[in-house]
């Protein structure tokens, strides 16, 4: 028995077969990420004076000043909550119809051409440039940054409930189109039950995603606590402005929390 | 009365499932599909109910002709088709009143069913359905908590409530453990007795579908090979229909359980 060879296993290679290619390409890589990285061009004063900025910014963070600018940071809280809230709830109902119209397996073509362009016009954008744009169009304030952000939504909302859509357990969907269920009835019956905690889940997400995004659309002017954030540093309060990067913190864990909590009952 | 007469049906991809396949079910008839995976026995009770698209052929149920209809009138038809699905498919999230009363779908108008106020009498043929099948007091749970007979049991419940003239019946025991699929037979056969009702089940368990059907018909490769009562379903008949196997080992497993003189207290007991 002593005769019979040891038989050694190595993985084979999946992606790229020959060693040669393999190790060109691994090779061509790593020269790449040298050379780039060397092409950086850093400025090691300007880091330095940066890092002493960011001192200053992180003393300001640990004596946060909730006072002496709670009315601005109060209102602008306000503000960034109505346009959060109203968004989601516009962005949401409207991203149902084009979700639906943009699932292969309920839309009929052309219908689904139309609501994948959509999404698609919707999600090329980014939210800041949304926003200077409805600036722009609507003037400074609330307004700019709500359509900014149901526009944002309704891409992001009706991609994913298409996507989940089509994914749907497609017997439960024929067994009730067996029934002489009409195409309305299949959505309500069918489709909705199985969709619907993620439709839930989702929404709890952008939520919280728009509350984020509120705060970065008030910098270029579309109102909210974004809006006092940019003031307060322009005006160097950085314990101001820390008070308000924890207040942000705050809700968003808050809202993290409660989304996890809601998306467990409603399984 | 279905007729189904020189049906046919080629996928897009060419493979040819149904050719030529004519046949005649009377009222009251269980009819038992049999055929190895992959005969077509699935592509043709979709056919009927046009779930699948027929490429060639007709049927017709009493004097409508099913091929060809669209629309309002194809939705009208199927309402008078049930049809019980392997694995059940009942919609797991909803309760398993709403899967049964789901039936009444083709009958009621959308915001009838969207706002769930069926008309009383479908809601009284619900429970009477449920208490029939056993399942009175699962009326509010979730189909999803239910067990996997129980959950045919619905199925059957769901197919009933559309007052059909037709059942289809697609591998009803495939994912059942023995007894409970006799149970289920069991059940769709008293069904059929009581209310005259024609049903074709498509099945995988030849033994089955000899003790609980009253007509076999065999398909192989998109044919009908065979057609007649259990009885003439002899091993050359199999060994035609799937290839060649020993068949006596099958048969004599088969002559270990012959309970159906099974008590209603047992037969409640399985409901469990």
């Amino acid at each position: 028995m002593a005769a019979e060879a040891v038989r050694t296993w190595r993985r084979p290679p999946i992606l790229i077969k020959d060693w040669r290619w393999r190790w060109g390409i691994y090779a061509f890589a790593v020269i790449y990420l040298v050379l780039a990285v060397s092409s950086v061009e850093v400025n090691w004063a300007r880091v330095y004076e940066g890092l002493e900025r960011g001192w200053r910014f992180l003393q300001g963070f640990l004596v946060p000043d909730f006072t002496s600018r709670w009315r601005d940071i109060g209102s602008g809280l306000v503000e960034s909550l109505t346009m959060t809230v109203t968004s989601t709830i516009v962005g949401v109902l409207l991203a149902i119809p084009v979700g639906i119209g943009a699932a292969r397996n309920l839309a009929p073509l052309p219908v689904y051409l139309v609501c994948r362009s959509i999404v698609a016009t919707s999600r090329s954008l980014q939210e800041i440039i949304v926003a200077i744009l409805f600036v722009a169009m609507f003037g400074f304030g609330p307004f700019a940054g709500f359509l900014t952000l149901t526009f944002a939504t309704i891409g992001f909302m009706a991609k994913l409930l298409a996507e989940d859509i089509e994914d749907i357990d497609e017997a439960q969907a024929e067994a009730v189109r067996a029934t002489g269920a009409s195409w309305w009835q299949v959505v309500n019956y069918a489709v909705q039950p199985q969709v619907m905690p993620r439709l839930i889940g989702l929404a709890l997400y952008r939520l919280d995603i728009n509350f984020r995004e509120s705060s970065v659309i008030g910098i270029v002017g579309a109102g909210g606590i974004g809006a006092t954030l940019n003031t307060s540093i322009d005006r160097y309060e950085y314990d101001s402005a820390g008070a308000i990067l924890l207040i942000i913190i705050a809700i968003v864990m808050l809202a993290e929390y409660s989304s996890g909590f809601v998306r467990k009952w409603v399984q | 009365m279905l007729t189904v007469k020189n049906l046919g049906k080629t996928y897009k991809t060419g493979d040819r499932a149904l050719n030529d396949v004519s046949f005649t079910v009377e009222a009251g008839q269980v009819v038992g599909l049999i055929g190895p995976s992959g005969a077509g026995k699935s592509t043709l009770i979709r056919c009927v109910n046009r779930l699948v698209e027929p490429t060639a052929g007709k049927i017709f149920l009493g004097d409508t002709e099913l091929t060809g209809l669209s629309g309002a009138g194809l939705r009208t038809a199927r309402r008078r088709i049930g049809m019980i699905f392997q694995e059940y498919a009942l919609v797991e999230r909803l309760t398993v009143m709403e899967n049964v009363l789901s039936g009444r779908l083709g009958y009621v108008p959308f915001w009838r069913s969207f706002s769930r106020r069926f008309p009383q009498a479908d809601v009284d043929k619900a429970f009477a359905l449920l208490a029939r099948v056993g399942l009175t007091d699962h009326a509010d749970k979730r189909a999803d908590a239910l067990s996997g007979g129980q959950r045919q049991r619905v199925g059957i419940a769901r197919a009933l409530e559309q007052d059909p003239e037709l059942l289809l019946i697609d591998e009803p025991t495939a994912s059942l453990d023995p007894k409970t699929s006799r149970q289920i037979m069991r059940l769709i056969g008293e069904i059929c007795t009581e209310r005259n009702l024609p049903a074709i089940i498509n099945i995988h368990d030849v033994v089955l579908a000899q003790a609980f059907t009253q007509r076999i018909i065999g398909l192989k490769a998109g044919e009908v090979v065979f057609d007649g009562t259990p009885d003439e379903l002899t091993d050359d008949v199999l060994t035609s229909i799937y290839g060649e196997e020993d068949w006596t080992a099958m048969r004599r497993k088969d002559g270990d359980h012959h309970d159906d003189t099974i008590t209603d207290e047992e037969r409640m007991a399985g409901l469990a």
